[in-house]
This record gives structure tokens, sequence and C-alpha cells, in this order.
């Protein structure tokens, strides 16, 4: 019986996670189209729903009731899983983010995580390269010559900035002592030096480089080689059309989405945040976390979109030479000098005993 | 850390924009003020006696460098003439996908028969509605002017009678060979006009040819 319940409630928690990042991720296409078009002196979409809110549903809608042409020499069941491959691994990142504060019902804790793995960091990682899969079989399943090289630069460059991301998180991980990403939570309430909040953001090369490693990994602007439409045309989704097109599009939000809920979980302290417990009831206090949360990731995609609309994209061996030639030297620098200040600090200078 | 400073000040650009004024408005709702001299559709105008302006000449037809323009001119009947003169416009017709909204023929008409509006909506469903002919282009006895679409959230048909500013730029004003003469288009009235910019003002005696 409470097997039975427990599974249900996971069922319950999944399909509650699903449906915040369909509803995030088309409020998250009306809000880049009318950040962008504010930084470019533009009003933006306005005509769907008051201000243009439902600009996402409405172009949802136009793809889905497109034609989905299959071109002929496509390679059919590669081409046909492809854009479901993009979506998964986006959203089975999410679903180690806890987006509030655990709460009770009755004697049972009830976590606002889908499940809190313990190796939650390294699943994130996996998952997330796991994403260029759909791009590179996307590429090349089409049998068409600019999705292949789309799916070609995606290889290179989820590689080359896979690398950077996981090393800059090696360093919150020393620092925190967990890989759980509801324990990092946990390890960043509280203050530092009674004064700040005690965010892992004070690990700021970390930060700068996961943030950095992240634009890239999700294939978004000024590393959106993969579908570079001066030079690919549409890149790896050129040959995709109606809803297949809008499972990728769907995707790249998501990965946005979710990307940005990680950082903010990461490095921003996830829901920790003044709840005011004691002076407010109990029945408005749950709503801060979730409140705090949502507004740290959507600083967070404010940042994605902001670099979208400020930086061209880089030319290829650019690319390859910042995440080369910087950006994993430098992560590497900055993980060995910081486990080595760690450690002096935890065991105390080898030359001291 | 050149290259973050460098970063930081594209992102303050980006960030300052976001407060900065739109230049863009919702067309149809707000619609811009269009300038003086806005080369929009063509009419062709009346004399103010409800006689037509255009004599058949085809030197708008010449001048085109669309090639948009076809004219034929017949004699007018002598019971009833169709325009004052010889001859008169039997066929005039504007390809509207094909004209360049140069204005070359309202400068070339020596009668200021063909003049520009400023309304430019003129979208159309088929190809060869946007042939436009006389039905189309000449403006009426009382000289409202023609559209084949009617009034409505785009279309203005205020704009029809609103400018010929390039006439008004190329044609001699203010001479006194033109006095007592009535004024050629609804917009420009009836009598003198005074001289814009770059015209030539009335000369003090009275005197038809330029002075050069």
């Amino acid at each position: 019986m409470n097997d039975w319940i427990d599974v249900l409630i996971v069922l319950v928690k999944v399909v509650v996670a699903v449906v915040i990042m369909l509803t995030a991720t088309l409020m998250l296409i009306w809000a880049e189209r009318k950040i962008l078009a504010d930084m470019q002196n533009r009003i933006g979409p306005d005509r769907a729903g008051p201000a243009g809110i439902l600009q996402g549903l409405a172009d949802g809608i136009k793809l889905i009731f497109k034609e989905p042409i299959i071109p002929s020499r496509v390679e059919r069941s590669v081409y046909l899983v492809a854009p479901i491959l993009a979506l998964v691994p986006a959203f089975l990142m999410f679903l180690v983010v806890p987006i509030g504060r655990p709460f009770h019902i009755g004697d049972r804790e009830i976590t606002l995580q889908a499940m809190d793995l313990n190796v939650g960091l390294l699943f994130v990682l996996a998952v997330s390269s796991m994403a260029v899969y759909a791009v590179v079989l996307a590429g090349w399943s089409s049998g068409s010559k600019y999705p292949l090289l789309g799916g070609v630069r995606a290889t290179a460059q989820a590689i080359s900035y896979e690398a950077a991301l996981g090393l800059a998180l090696v360093p919150v991980v020393i620092y925190e002592g967990t890989l759980s990403v509801a324990g990092l939570v946990e390890g960043q309430s509280g203050k530092f030096l009674d004064l700040f909040p005690a965010w892992n953001i004070i690990l700021l090369p970390s930060f700068g480089f996961f943030l950095l490693a992240a634009v890239a990994e999700t294939n978004r602007a000024p590393f959106d080689l993969v579908e570079a439409e001066n030079e690919l045309v549409g890149g790896f989704h050129t040959e995709y059309s109606g809803f297949r097109f809008a499972l990728f599009f769907l995707a790249e939000y998501i990965n946005i989405f979710t990307m940005s809920a990680l950082t903010a979980t990461i490095f921003l302290g996830g829901w920790n945040g003044p709840t005011w417990d004691g002076s407010l009831p109990s029945s408005i206090t749950w709503i801060f976390p979730i409140l705090w949360f949502s507004l740290k990731t959507f600083a967070i995609v404010f940042v994605f979109f902001w670099v979208r609309a400020t930086l061209p994209r880089l030319r290829y061996d650019q690319l390859m030479e910042l995440g080369w030639k910087r950006l994993i030297p430098g992560t590497l620098i900055w993980m060995i000098f910081f486990a080595v200040a760690f450690a002096v600090r935890q065991f105390g200078a080898p030359w001291a005993s | 850390m050149g290259l973050v400073g460098i970063f930081a000040k594209g992102l303050a650009v980006t960030f300052r924009q976001m407060f900065r004024p739109r230049v863009t408005t919702s067309y149809p709702q707000e619609k811009r003020v269009k300038p003086q001299r806005f080369h929009g559709r063509h009419v062709l105008n009346r004399h103010a006696d409800g006689m037509e302006k255009c004599i058949g000449c085809e030197l708008c037809a010449g001048v085109c460098p669309a090639r948009c323009i076809y004219v034929r001119g017949a004699d007018n009947p002598v019971d009833e003439p169709v325009s004052p003169g010889e001859r008169y416009g039997f066929i005039y017709e504007i390809n509207m996908l094909r004209c360049i909204f140069c204005g070359l023929c309202v400068e070339a008409c020596p009668t200021e028969a063909i003049t520009m509006t400023q309304l430019f909506e003129m979208s159309v469903t088929d190809r060869h509605q946007a042939l436009y002919t006389k039905d189309e282009l000449l403006v009426g006895e009382d000289g409202t002017p023609n559209h084949p679409q009617p009034d409505g959230p785009l279309i203005d048909l205020n704009e029809l009678t609103i400018a010929d500013g390039w006439m008004r730029a190329t044609s001699p004003a203010g001479r006194a060979a033109y006095e007592g003469i009535p004024g050629w288009t609804s917009s420009a009235g009836v009598g003198l006009r005074p001289a814009e910019r770059g015209q030539s003002p009335a000369p003090a005696e009275d005197e038809p040819e330029e002075a050069d």
C-alpha cells in the first residue's frame, strides 16, 4: 500500500514537472522575443493575447497544423526518432531540480523535486551530453549537406564544452561535499560571514565558466553555430517541418529553462531566500521558496537572452579556441587551485606538520 | 581581462537600449505621418469643370523607367469632348506591380493630369487586379478619388486627397502667367500656390518665360 502511494506521488510530480516545463517554455518564447525587441527598440509580438503573451501558444498551434514533410532521402527511422531524443534529455534534466521547500502531508515528507538522486550532478552532466545525439542524428539522417554540417558542428561543440561544464562544477562539489542537488540547496542556506546569503556564487570563476559552457551547451547565441542560419540554412533542423520541428524548438527552450534552473540551484541558492516564516501564516509562506526559485531562474534566462541580443556569432575556429585554449585550461587551473586551497584549509599545509 | 571588459561594455549597450523609446509603431493602429512629398499611388485628375486633364500625349508612358504605363490617345468627340483640346486619354493603365513610384510620370505630364497621393495600401489577391485602369485611376466628376478597396482599418481613403508633393515641387509657382487659372488638383486647391523652397518666387513683371 505504501509503495503504491509512493509511486503515485512520483507520477504526479513528474506530470507536474512536465506541465511546468511546457508552460514555462511557452512563456520563454514570448519573453525572449519581447526582450530582444526591447533591446532592439522594437515592439515585438503583441497580437496574441494581452501584450502578445500567447505568442508561444500561437506558434505551437501553427506548427502542429502544418504538414510534416518527410523528404525522400532521409534515413526514416532515425529521422523520426531524433526530435523525441531532443526532448527527452531536456525533460529529464529538470527532474532533479528542487523548485521549492519540502512540505508534509500527514507524516509523509513531499519534496518538490521529482527525484533526489545522490549522484544528481553527474546525472545532469550525463543527460545534458545525451542531448547532442538528437542534433547529430537529426543532421545525419536528413540526407542533406547543411544539416549534416550542423550535426558535425554540434558534436565538436558539445565535446569541447562538456568538459568545461563538468570541470566548472568540481569546485562546487568539493566545497559542498555532495553531488545531490537537494543537498546543494541545503548547503546554501544560511549566511556567509553573517552578511551575504551563503550562495555558491562566491565561487565566482566556477559560476562564470559554468554559465559560459551552459550557453554553448544549449547551442544558444553566440555559440549557435549548429543552426547558423546564414551559413547552414537552418542547421540540423533544415529538413524538419511541422510538429517535428516544433519538438526541436521546444527542446531548445526547455534546455534553456532547465540550464537556467540548474544554474540558479547550483550557484544562486535554489529556493533559499527570506520566507518570513514567523510573521506570516504558513498558508502564504509556502509560496516564497517557489517564488525565489522562479525569480532566480528567470534572472539567468534573462542573461541568456541578453547575451543573445548583444554578441555576434563566433567564428568556428574562435569557438574551438575559446573551448580548448581558454575554458578547459581555465577551469582546470581554477579547479586545482581551489582543491589545493580547500585541502590546505581543511587539513593544514603539508609543510606545517 | 580586456575581453571581459569588452563583454561588459556590449552588455551595457543592449541593456541601456531596453529603456529607449521604440522606433517602430504597430502599423495598422497607429500610422506614421508621411512626408509631404510621399510617393503613393497615382490619380488622374480633372479640371474644375469636370473635364479630364489627360490629353493622351503618352509622355508619361515614354518617360516611365519601369514601362508600367500604357496610354492610348484618341480624338475628342466633337459634340461631347472629354478633355479640353484635341485629344484625350482613351486608354490609361498603370501596372502597379511594375511601378517603382519614381514620380517621373508626374514630372513629365504637361497638364498635371497624373499626380501621386499618399495612399500606398494596394494589396491585391490577383495579379490582374494590380493593373489599374481608368476606372480606378480617374477621380470622379466632383474630384473624389476612386480606389478598388473600401475604406477600412488599413485603407484611409482620405490619403488619396492629401498630397501631390512631387507636382508641387516641380511645377512653377506664383508666376503671373498662371494668374486666374484654376489650381490643378484637389489638394492644391484653386488659385495660386505659394512658392516652396527651391522654386522660383514670383517675378515682379509679367513674364511667362523662365529667366535663365
